[in-house]
C-alpha cells in the first residue's frame, strides 16, 4: 500500500490515480498514525513552502515524516514535497523538514539563457535531466526524456552526494535528489506521460 | 533547457468533440477521452479542452468527460470555455485539469482572474484571448481589439492593454487566438504574436491560422511563442504531432522527442 501524504496542498488525486493505472493500492491520508507507519509514502503538493509547513506541523504530518524516513521506509518527494523536505526555503522564508541538509532558493532574478535573453519563472513545461549519479528510480529510462515542471523555487543541497540530477534552465538545478531511502523530484511524475509513469513504478518497486 | 510545447484544442459540445478526427485506425472520433489516448499516445505536450456548451445540465457531463480524460492521459491538460466563478474553477479541477482556461467571462469581470489565481495559484489560470485587427485608434493603439462570445462581440478593449492587464491580475499564462488567422490555414498572425509575446513576462501559447509545420516551427521562433495551439491540421490527419515537431527539432527549436 502506498501512502500518499494529504496536507492541503493541492490535488493529489492526480497521483492516486497514476499510482492505480500501474494497479497498485494507494490511499491518500492526512493521519499522522498513518503516515508514520506507512509502508512506502509519496509526499506531493503545490503552493507555497510557508502555508505547506503550517499546515504540516497543525497536524502533526512533520513529525510523522520524520518518524517514516528514519524507519527506512521508501519516502518520494515531489515538487514542494522535494522542496520543504530540506533546512529551509527562501520562499516565506521558511524552516523546513531538514530531511536533507540544504535550502530551497528562488530562481535568480533576472534569470538569463546562455544568449543573454531573459527566461520566464516560474519554470513551466518539459525539460530534461543531466544525472550525476545512477539511481534505481531512473532504469530503464531513455536518458533523453523529459518532465513536466511548474515551481519558482529549487533545492540547493550542502552536500553534493545528495544530488541525483541536474536541469538546465539559465542555471543548472537539482531537480532529483535524494539520500538512502529518500529521493524527491522537482518535477510532476504523474503529469510526465509514459517517462514519469515508469518512474512511479520504479519506486513501488524499490527497496532500498 | 526548456522544450516548446505543441498542444492539440478539442472542441467538446454535450460531450462530444464537435471536429471529429479521422484516423487511419478508425477510432470512435466524436469521443474526447478517446481523441485524449489518442493524443497522449502520439506525442502531444498539453491538451485544452474547450467546452462549447451551454447548458448547466451539459456542465455536468463535461465535467465527467475531465474524470474520464484524468484517468487516461498523463500529461497537464486545460479545460475552457463559459467558465465564471471560483466554483466552476475548482469543481473542473478537483475533476483532474491542470489548469483553467477564462475566455469571455475574465473580460466581463477581470476579478475573477486574480480570485482563481488567489485560489489555485497563477499556473493553474490561462487567460484566453480572442483578437481581431482593426484600424488603430486613440482606445486601441495597438490596432488590436479583444472579442468575446466566440469572437462575435468586440469589447472596444486594446488586446495590448489587456494582456499586460491579466499579467497583473494573475494570469499564469495568455492563449492568444486570431481571429483573423482562425480556420484560414495560413499561419499564426506573426505581428500580434510578437507584439503580445514582447509585452509580457508570462508564457504565450499561439493560436489560430496552423495549416503545416513550418507555421508552427515560425511561431515558435520568430514570433517568441512559448506554445503553438493545433487543431484542424492534426485533428484530420494531414499531419502527425511527430511530423511537427520533427520539422521544429530540424529548425532548432528544442521540443519534447521521446514519449
Amino acid at each position: 500500500m502506498i501512502t500518499i501524504v494529504d496536507y492541503k496542498a493541492g490535488n493529489l488525486t492526480s497521483v492516486e490515480r497514476a499510482i492505480k493505472t500501474l494497479g497498485r493500492p494507494a490511499r491518500i491520508s492526512a493521519d499522522p498514525d498513518q503516515v508514520a507507519r506507512a509502508e512506502r509514502i509519496i509526499f506531493p503538493g503545490v503552493g507555497a513552502a510557508g502555508q505547506a509547513m503550517d499546515e504540516l506541523k497543525r497536524t502533526g504530518l512533520d513529525q510523522a515524516l520524520q518518524e517514516v524516513v528514519a524507519r527506512g521506509r521508501p519516502v518520494l518527494g515531489i515538487c514542494i514535497g522535494c522542496q520543504i523536505i530540506m533546512d529551509e526555503s527562501e520562499e516565506n522564508r521558511t524552516s523546513c523538514l531538514g530531511l536533507i541538509k540544504g535550502q530551497t532558493l528562488a530562481f535568480p532574478d533576472p534569470l538569463l539563457d546562455p544568449d543573454g535573453r531573459r527566461l520566464k519563472v516560474p519554470h513551466m513545461g518539459w525539460n530534461g535531466i543531466r544525472f550525476t549519479r545512477e539511481h534505481p528510480l531512473f532504469n530503464g529510462l531513455d536518458p533523453a526524456a523529459e518532465f513536466y515542471f511548474v515551481h519558482g523555487y529549487y533545492t540547493r543541497p550542502r552536500d553534493e552526494e545528495a544530488v541525483i540530477g541536474l536541469t538546465g534552465y539559465g542555471i543548472e538545478f537539482p531537480s532529483v535528489i535524494g539520500r538512502e531511502n529518500l529521493v524527491a523530484v522537482q518535477f510532476h511524475v504523474e503529469k510526465s506521460g509514459r517517462p514519469g509513469l515508469a518512474v512511479l513504478a520504479n519506486f513501488v518497486d524499490w527497496r532500498p | 533547457m526548456l522544450s516548446k510545447r505543441i498542444i492539440p484544442c478539442l472542441d467538446v459540445r454535450e460531450g462530444k468533440t464537435t471536429k471529429g478526427i479521422k484516423f487511419k485506425n478508425n477510432v470512435d472520433i466524436g469521443d474526447p477521452v478517446e481523441m485524449a489516448r489518442f493524443y497522449y499516445q502520439a506525442g502531444a505536450d498539453e491538451l485544452v479542452f474547450y467546452d462549447i456548451t451551454a447548458s448547466a445540465e451539459a456542465r455536468n457531463i463535461m465535467l465527467e468527460v475531465v474524470r474520464r480524460v484524468a484517468e487516461t492521459i498523463f500529461i497537464p491538460f486545460s479545460v475552457g470555455g463559459g467558465i465564471k466563478t471560483v466554483e466552476e474553477m475548482r469543481a473542473v479541477l478537483l475533476a483532474g485539469a491542470e489548469k483553467v482556461s477564462l475566455n469571455s467571462p475574465a473580460v466581463r469581470n477581470p476579478e475573477i482572474i486574480t480570485q482563481g489565481a488567489r485560489a489555485f495559484g497563477s499556473q493553474a489560470i490561462v487567460v484566453g484571448m480572442d483578437v481581431k485587427k482593426v484600424a488603430p485608434t486613440r482606445a486601441l493603439p495597438s490596432g488590436y481589439e479583444i472579442y468575446i462570445n466566440g469572437g462575435r462581440k468586440a469589447m472596444g478593449l486594446d488586446a495590448l492593454a489587456w494582456a499586460k492587464k491579466v499579467q497583473d491580475l494573475g494570469a499564469g499564462e495568455i492563449c492568444l487566438n486570431s481571429i483573423d488567422a482562425d480556420g484560414t490555414k495560413e499561419g499564426y498572425e506573426m505581428e500580434l504574436t510578437s507584439l503580445i509575446c514582447e509585452a509580457v513576462s508570462i508564457p504565450v501559447i499561439a493560436s489560430g491560422g496552423a495549416g503545416e509545420p513550418r507555421h508552427i516551427v515560425e511561431v515558435l521562433t520568430r514570433a517568441g511563442a512559448d506554445a503553438a495551439l493545433i487543431a484542424s491540421m492534426t485533428h484530420y490527419g494531414t499531419y502527425t504531432v511527430t511530423q511537427i515537431k520533427d520539422a521544429c527539432a530540424e529548425a532548432g527549436v528544442k521540443v519534447r522527442q521521446v514519449w
